[in-house]
């Protein structure tokens, strides 16, 4: 995202011009495209979710107007697990001119990407999500979107020529890759990617979906426990909020029961704003977890309440 | 069974200054303001307090939202240094920021206070809830510094 904020659009943003985002973005979709708020004059354009969780097409189309020069939005939320319609978000966004860039952070790792199908101008993903290392991602962009790019980072490996007076620049890729490359990293989530293609993307996606719908209806026993995130087609992210218990003080109990939750605000501000708390308790499921692990939260949750509350 | 660390960090005097607060609220003729904010997990705490012309603390109040551990220890501090001098909220205040991290030296704390404050020391055992302990005294030395706002560490 940094990447496409400063090589991409910082050039093309008048100031007035809009930048179109919801308000369930990881604030690495946001702070990028408030830099160009601060520096250039950029408006953001915020499309709100319902109160499930969803998010509107016509809504993003709606905000969708002449000034609009990007549509940044998460292919799914890191707290609701909300997936977005992609498809018709850029088709309909390519139908006035507007190019999208998509935080597929958790998409690439739940989802069956394709980003030709897509038809997507940008698609970012991080290492650390995709079991791979940390510190390394990736960003995806069309040919003649890279082509069009300046340069970010200078040094080493990213020029072409370079004198007392001039420098040109590598083609893209190697123009945004200046210096030593992370090159540890790089092979980590080579080795990572390589490892989830070889899996059946279709059955992962089916088994972490089952034990979410598992998670999600043994949560009922639960009076005191409020479920974020509803949405019809959402992926296997459970957030919740518990009455009487703070997230943190629940994370910690379920941590020494050896269950590893995610408590917090999840770096996405707006959207505890929007759903009016501070912070909320995630479990995410993955490939590896299974239904046992489940009635091991179930039991954390409900020992967490008799210690707490 | 519980976990023995689980235990000594949530025993009952902290759950119970969490569910009842003491000294919280605001204090309008407050002389002295803090504002603590913590924004990795998002609490925050307000400190108010009286100082008299004796340089003793004659009132303070507290307001915020956070875990258990925020408010109990909040609600533990402001018990403890009503009615205590300026000096007297500094030798607490570094004793109990040594202690929270498992350092042995708590300098010029006394035992009774010692005492007092050993129902926090089970969050040494917690690297990641030692923040949520030391945001109220983080505030509390701001607010008798002059208020600005503080950050935890």
């Amino acid at each position: 995202m940094n990447l496409a904020s400063y090589s991409f659009l910082a050039p093309r943003i008048q100031p007035g011009d809009e930048i179109v985002l919801s308000v369930m973005e990881h604030h690495s979709n946001i702070v990028p495209w408030h830099f160009l708020r601060e520096r250039q004059g950029a408006v953001l354009r915020w499309i709100d979710v319902g109160d499930d969780g969803s998010l509107d097409t016509d809504m993003v189309d709606a905000a969708t107007g002449p000034k609009t020069k990007l549509i940044a939005i998460s292919h799914m939320s890191n707290v609701l697990g909300t997936v977005s319609p992609l498809k018709e978000i850029v088709a309909r966004a390519h139908a006035k001119g507007v190019p999208v860039l998509a935080d597929g952070c958790q998409g690439a790792v739940h989802e069956i990407v394709d980003v030709r199908d897509l038809d997507i101008d940008f698609y970012c993903i991080t290492g650390h999500k995709l079991y791979g290392p940390t510190g390394i991602g990736a960003l995806y962009a069309k040919h003649a979107h890279l082509k069009s790019m300046r340069p970010f980072n200078g040094g080493g490996e990213m020029i072409r020529e370079v004198s007392r007076e001039n420098v040109t620049y590598a083609d893209p890729p190697a123009r945004f890759e200046a210096g030593t490359p992370p090159i540890i990293e790089s092979i980590g989530l080579a080795a990572a990617i390589d490892y989830l293609s070889a899996l059946d993307r279709g059955t992962i996606k089916a088994h972490e979906n089952d034990l979410y719908a598992y998670a999600r209806e043994r949560v009922r026993e639960f009076n005191w426990l409020r479920v974020i995130g509803d949405a019809p087609g959402k992926g296997a992210i459970l957030s919740f909020e518990t009455e009487g218990m703070h997230a943190h003080d629940l994370a910690t109990i379920l941590d020494r029961e050896g269950v590893a939750v995610r408590a917090g605000h999840h770096c996405a501000r707006p959207l505890m704003e929007r759903f009016g708390t501070a912070s909320t308790t995630r479990a995410s499921f993955a490939l590896y977890n299974t239904k046992a692990e489940v009635d091991v939260l179930i039991e954390a949750l409900a020992k967490a309440r008799k210690i707490l509350v | 069974m519980m976990d023995d660390s689980l235990r000594e960090l949530y025993q009952d005097v902290i759950l119970d200054h969490s569910r009842h607060p003491r000294h919280f609220g605001p204090l309008p003729e407050a002389t002295h303001r803090g504002e603590g904010h913590n924004p990795l997990c998002g609490d925050r705490v307000k400190i108010y307090l009286l100082l008299d012309n004796t340089n003793h603390i004659s009132d303070i109040k507290f307001e915020g939202k956070g875990c258990a551990i925020s408010q109990a220890s909040a609600s533990l501090m402001t018990d403890m240094l009503v009615g205590r001098t300026v000096e007297e909220a500094d030798t607490l205040m570094g004793g109990f920021l040594h202690m929270v991290k498992g350092e042995a030296d708590t300098g010029a704390l006394n035992a009774d206070d010692r005492e007092r404050l050993e129902v926090m020391a089970g969050v040494s055992a917690f690297p990641m809830r030692v923040k949520c302990a030391t945001l109220a005294w983080h505030t509390m030395k701001s607010a008798l510094e002059g208020g600005e706002a503080a950050g935890n560490e």
